[in-house]
């Protein structure tokens, strides 16, 4: 059983997002996700100042298996990024809640956060 | 209709995360790919290849029917047990599969074949075995467990009947013993030393459970790729196929020519183009630049298209990307592979990547 913590909120295409701590949010792949791709070798991550909107393609994880397409959940300006996954990119299946985070991005709208799933509705689209 | 190996149950009562292929249900990895591969690597891993064909071959008249069927020569199988690895070709010179053949007397020999390729195999064979009143006998009664690794000799052995046990040690490379229906072979598809096992079905669970209570890690399908490409074999029906002369395919080494009065199916085909110069090199890849070579990518030269990778991936045991190509023979030390739209820079290296638990290549750039 895949683990879909209740504190944060995500997207059908399988990406999570962290609450938001002064207009910032932190983004990631869920347990799920991780556990359907297989084992990490390679996390392309955008570049900090990056812009993007909604759907936007912002990431690309590579397992074994294949390539993915992340899409950013929200709007805004891209702040951080993991530096840790370049040389480790199994941290995304070790710890996809925690050290396996992509990047965080500065909200350019904080209502898109009412578009997206919670834990109930992310784990109800994980088992249709 | 989805098909079983006899390890079905083991294979899910292990964890392994099953898909389908070549519609057979199988094990694509229990937890960890890579976890699996650096297993073989360094200690001992297990694979089910019970979904691959045993065909046996038999009569007077099999040498001289596997001389012709076959574009690698059986004459050079001379004492019992010996194996030998060739393509099967149709008469335009395509291969319709890659086998391996084991002689065990001269009216008996074996061939295994590849799952995906089994049926059209088998039709095949059994069209041009008429005419050398060879019969043809597919084993589906038998199982496959591959061990391979630095351990995997020392974990099965004891594991065998006692007269298995002590053939089975004294085998030398490329060589196969028989008692009864079970058949080691000292083969595989890893780049690792090991065991190929054949054996009655229904004795198959108690020997991988066996194997498993001896420390060997089952390993999926998923490793058992990457294993490979590493080991720099190819994988049919992605590095040749019907449409690819072996030329084309890094298998000029499994093609015997002598003697030249030997007619094996596609010889006229091949001898056309054996010395032509616009024959494909095929040749290995290992990425400079970041990210991950994958099947069917792009590659150029001062921005021109001189070829595709026909296999590539992420190899555990060097931690860098590599590939098999099938590019122009002018290319030259270096090329560019298109990833996502971006050109990213890969050097030309001669397979294989890694074996014996080793890098084969030079690592630096």
């Amino acid at each position: 059983m895949s683990e879909v913590p209740n504190k944060l909120k995500y997207c059908d295409s399988h990406e999570w997002i962290s609450s938001v701590d002064a207009g910032v949010t932190t983004i990631g792949i869920t347990d799920h996700a991780q556990d359907q791709l297989g084992d990490m070798v390679f996390v392309e991550l955008p570049e900090v100042g990056q812009a993007f909107e909604v759907k936007d393609e912002c990431a690309v994880v590579e397992s074994v298996k294949a390539a993915s397409d992340i899409y950013c959940p929200v709007s805004g300006e891209v702040i951080e990024v993991n530096e840790a996954l370049a040389d480790s990119p199994e941290l995304v299946n070790e710890d996809p809640y925690g050290d396996g985070w992509l990047f965080k991005i500065r909200l350019a709208n904080e209502a898109e956060l009412d578009n997206l799933l919670d834990a109930d509705g992310y784990q109800a689209a994980i088992d249709a | 209709m989805t098909m079983k190996t006899v390890l079905n149950d083991q294979h899910r009562s292990w964890g392994g995360r099953m898909v389908d292929f070549a519609g057979w249900d199988m094990p694509v990895h229990y937890g960890s790919q890579i976890e699996e591969h650096h297993a073989v690597r360094q200690n001992a891993g297990m694979f089910d290849v019970s979904h691959m064909r045993v065909v046996d071959l038999a009569g007077e008249r099999t040498r001289p029917f596997l001389q012709y069927l076959l574009a690698n020569d059986v004459a050079r199988l001379k004492t019992t047990g010996k194996a030998l690895y060739s393509c099967m070709l149709n008469e335009q010179g395509g291969v319709i599969d890659d086998l391996i053949v084991y002689y065990f007397q001269d009216d008996a020999f074996r061939i295994v074949v590849n799952a995906g390729c089994a049926d059209k195999d088998l039709a095949w064979i059994k069209q041009q075995a008429a005419a050398f009143a060879v019969t043809v006998t597919p084993r589906r009664d038998l199982a496959m467990i591959a061990v391979q690794g630095p351990q995997a000799r020392d974990k099965t052995l004891p594991l065998l009947s006692s007269a298995l046990a002590e053939a089975a040690a004294a085998l030398p490379i490329f060589h196969a013993t028989t008692v009864g229906d079970w058949c080691v072979a000292r083969t595989g598809y890893t780049g690792e030393d090991g065991f190929e096992i054949m054996l009655p079905e229904v004795e198959a669970p108690v020997l991988w459970q066996a194997l498993a209570d001896a420390g060997v890690t089952p390993c999926g399908l998923g490793a058992r790729d990457t294993l490979r490409l590493e080991a720099g074999m190819n994988l049919y029906g992605s590095d040749m196929d019907e449409q690819c002369s072996p030329l084309e395919a890094g298998l000029n080494w499994t093609l015997a020519w002598e003697p030249d009065t030997r007619d094996f199916m596609g010889r006229k085909a091949l001898e056309a183009k054996r010395n032509a110069v616009d024959n494909k090199r095929f040749v290995g890849l290992l990425l400079e630049g970041r990210g991950v070579l994958r099947n069917h990518q792009k590659l150029f030269a001062d921005g021109v298209e001189i070829g595709e990778i026909t296999s590539g991936g992420f190899a555990p045991t060097l931690q860098r990307s590599i590939a098999l190509a099938r590019v122009k023979a002018s290319i030259g030390e270096n090329c560019t592979v298109e990833i996502r739209g971006k050109q990213v820079l890969a050097k030309v290296v001669q397979p294989p990547f890694a074996r014996k638990g080793q890098a084969c290549i030079n690592l630096e750039g």
